[in-house]
């Protein structure tokens, strides 16, 4: 099989990836979201056409003390329906503050607006929040090895002598390949937030993380689970035939439910809300580098881990 | 054969009768919940300070001040608010954070929301102490005081708060006419009253509204019954104010607002039409890619589609889950983890055809080795849904929820209607068109 006999270029490659994702990750630091480092968002909408320039709002928002902030201005609906307003990034406000912001956005009530959105989070909410991201993370990583053990309890008995390998090892492998499921997307992300795109890192880009290692055990699972199905059929075969085999079977359900998924999160991408538009981005990066990585990875793994005994 | 096809029947039936529950949206007993980002509101987070109160009472403390809000929120009228206690994690020091999330739907105006939250009296008895003078400490601003100099004075907490008032009422003196306030306590305040009065006979208790001093009176004695007047200055709608504000919500604890979020209705709404349309899209994506793939399964994979979306949709107002975008997202990517059951069964039907069986054994065969692959992966979906649930934020909840019901459902449809509607069609005898249309893929099967 094409992906046993060359694995090791596969994992040169993954590897490569996954360095060049944490050097960027620890260059550039993480672009975080008001909601895990604290900060507003307020977004107005006016009513009438009519309403200051950008220019003229940054002037004014200035004699605020608001420290740094940033003035965007955006739009929704077509033509007649449209309907322009900005967004307001800065640091957490208090109630007063809000007030005094809405007043010199709308220049003493002189121009209607429509308040569309409101966060304001304090910096301790946002502490909170990433530690428990973190959590979450690890807690579902060890949650996965353990159940990946448990369901796999028996792959010793029914292999043959030389097929042997523990259970806890298609666990440790399934768990490598997810590291490098969540690594490399969080690593473009740190690229992207760099540079041009202001992508952030956020509650919703941890949940979809979260999503990407539901879905990438999911995908191990199954070839380990023919893994698993040949072993007991075929006893003569060497571990390599038998994993080899196993990805040649398993291949065509990988890519084509690797498809139907991205089919979803694609009309999610171009057509869902913004708030859902990241989460897509984030989970099509997922599925693709999980799938690959169930493929290339976590099972010809399983081989190097037999070897080492 | 025949059993096989009435039981397909029956399933389409059931799913008709599902789906036209599901899309009644008017009218009906179970309406689809939406959360504050598309139906519009305002989220509060209130850090409470709960330094002066002993770590044994907290728990307690926590929820009479949910009570207190609660009712707060209740009496301006706020349809389904939603005001729950929360632990964060520990910060420095080793003492945990509480909060209080208050979810207001349907409110978009921020000032009247913390408004109707925030100005609830905080009423605290602290016993003062006289300092001598030179002592720097507050001076006892006492409206009647009539020495001079003003005393120095320290406070010491005496636990005794809004938290163990049951209620408040209104009296005037039958002498003076004044207004007086008199608080009946509850039997935990009771006991802590006739304690603190017992212990600090001739000392000074004052009374605090929002850590302003309304009233200091001398103890006589020790006050047994569990009730006290307060008379202050008051004019008779202050006192009347304050006797509204300590039974509609003394708050036990102090609140501190630090983080607000609030959804405009339009923009709300906004999001809920993509998503759907969104999903319509999807939908037909991916039904188009299983025919045009699996051929006759596909389109029964289709079916099948359309029926667990439908049931999930049902689970989703029966329950009633709250849907938020979130939500929506957990929702349309288990349509995606719905499609893999079937896909893994097809993967195996196709190699069983291979192998040389006829469609019958070769439907039942790849089912059950599909089987242990379906469940598996599926087992460790749902692990990390229920993890993200317990651990997540109401965001990650809400992805949570829908997406670990939308993988039990589906496991639930790929095992019972894709099967039954494979059987219920599957040929007696093969021809070479009838494999032909079973199989997937590039390649037909061999014969």
């Amino acid at each position: 099989m094409f992906v046993i006999n060359h694995k090791k270029i596969f994992f040169i490659f993954s590897g490569l990836l996954v360095a060049s994702s944490i050097f960027v990750i620890l260059f550039f630091g993480l672009n975080f979201g008001i909601d895990f480092k604290g900060g507003s968002l307020l977004e107005v909408a006016y009513s009438e056409r009519e309403h200051p320039s950008l220019e003229e709002l940054k002037v004014n928002l200035q004699e605020l003390n608001l420290g740094n902030f940033t003035v965007q201005e955006t739009a929704f609906g077509e033509d007649q329906n449209r309907v322009e307003g900005v967004i307001l990034r800065t640091r957490d406000l208090t109630e007063g503050e809000r007030e005094s912001i809405i007043s010199t956005i709308s220049q003493e009530g002189q121009y209607q607006i429509e308040e569309k959105r409101y966060n304001s989070i304090g910096p301790v909410i946002g502490k909170e929040l990433r530690g428990r991201a973190i959590w979450a993370i690890l807690i579902v990583v060890l949650a996965i090895i353990l159940f990946v053990a448990f369901a796999f309890r028996k792959v010793t008995e029914v292999a043959n002598s030389d097929n042997k390998v523990s259970s806890w090892k298609y666990g440790f492998a399934a768990i490598i390949a997810l590291m490098h499921d969540i690594i490399i997307p969080t690593g473009i992300f740190a690229l992207m937030g760099h540079s041009f795109i202001n992508y952030q890192i956020d509650t919703v880009f941890v949940m979809a993380l979260l999503a990407i290692l539901g879905f990438s055990v999911n995908d191990t699972i199954v070839v380990f689970d023919r893994i698993r199905e040949n072993l007991g059929l075929s006893k003569r075969e060497s571990f390599d035939e038998i994993v080899g085999k196993s990805l040649r079977q398993t291949i065509a359900r990988s890519v084509n439910t690797s498809l139907t998924t991205l089919i979803v999160l694609l009309a999610l991408f171009f057509w869902g809300g913004e708030a859902t538009k990241q989460f897509a981005l984030v989970l099509s990066l997922g599925v693709i580098f999980g799938t690959y990585s169930s493929i290339f990875i976590a099972s010809p793994l399983l081989l190097l881990f037999q070897k080492k005994k | 054969m025949l059993k096989n096809r009435l039981i397909a029947i029956s399933l389409l039936i059931a799913s008709v009768l599902i789906g036209y529950f599901v899309v009644q949206v008017e009218d009906t007993k179970f309406p689809y919940k939406f959360g504050l980002d598309i139906a519009g509101g305002t989220h509060l987070v209130y850090r409470a300070d709960i330094s002066q109160i002993e770590s044994t009472e907290i728990t307690n403390s926590m929820s009479a001040l949910r009570d207190v809000i609660e009712k707060r929120t209740n009496l301006f009228g706020v349809s389904e608010p939603l005001v729950q206690t929360e632990e964060g994690a520990s910060l420095e020091g080793g003492q945990k954070e509480h909060h209080l999330v208050v979810e207001l739907p349907g409110v978009t105006d921020i000032s009247q929301a913390i408004q109707m939250i925030g100005q609830t009296p905080l009423l605290e008895f602290k016993l003062a102490q006289e300092v001598p003078a030179g002592a720097v400490d507050v001076p006892l601003e006492q409206g009647t005081s009539t020495e001079a100099p003003a005393p120095a004075f320290i406070f010491i907490e005496t636990g005794i708060s809004g938290r163990v008032i049951e209620k408040a009422q209104l009296q005037f003196d039958s002498t003076t006419g004044e207004p007086a306030v008199l608080l009946s306590f509850n039997s935990e305040g009771k006991e802590l009253f006739a304690k603190v009065t017992n212990e600090n006979v001739g000392e000074l208790l004052a009374i605090f509204l929002d850590n302003q001093i309304i009233s200091s009176p001398v103890i006589r004695e020790e006050i047994r019954d569990g009730k006290a007047q307060i008379s202050g200055n008051f004019t008779p709608q202050e006192a009347k104010t304050l006797v509204r504000d300590i039974n509609y919500g003394a708050l036990p604890v102090p609140i501190e607002l630090i983080s607000t979020q609030s959804v405009g209705a339009s923009i709300g709404a906004e999001t809920l039409n993509k998503g759907i349309w969104v999903a319509l899209y999807g939908i037909l994506a991916v039904m188009l890619f299983l025919i045009i793939w699996y051929r006759l399964p596909g389109l029964l994979a289709s079916v099948s589609l359309l029926i667990y979306i439908s049931l999930v949709l049902a689970v989703f107002k029966l329950i009633p889950v709250t849907l938020t975008s979130a939500g929506i997202a957990g929702f349309i990517l288990s349509i995606g983890m719905a499609v893999d059951a079937n896909v893994l069964i097809f993967e195996r039907l196709k190699e069983e055809l291979k192998s040389g069986r006829d469609i019958d054994s070769a439907v039942r065969e790849g089912f059950t080795r599909a089987w242990l692959s379906i469940r598996d992966s599926n087992i460790s979906s749902i692990i990390t849904a229920v993890i993200l649930f317990w651990f997540g934020t109401s965001l990650v909840e809400g992805f949570a929820l829908t997406f670990g019901l939308g993988v039990l459902v589906s496991m639930f449809t790929a095992i019972t209607v894709t099967r039954s509607f494979l059987l219920a069609i599957s040929p007696k005898q093969d021809t070479s068109f009838k494999k032909f249309i079973f199989s997937s893929g590039i390649n037909s099967p061999k014969h």
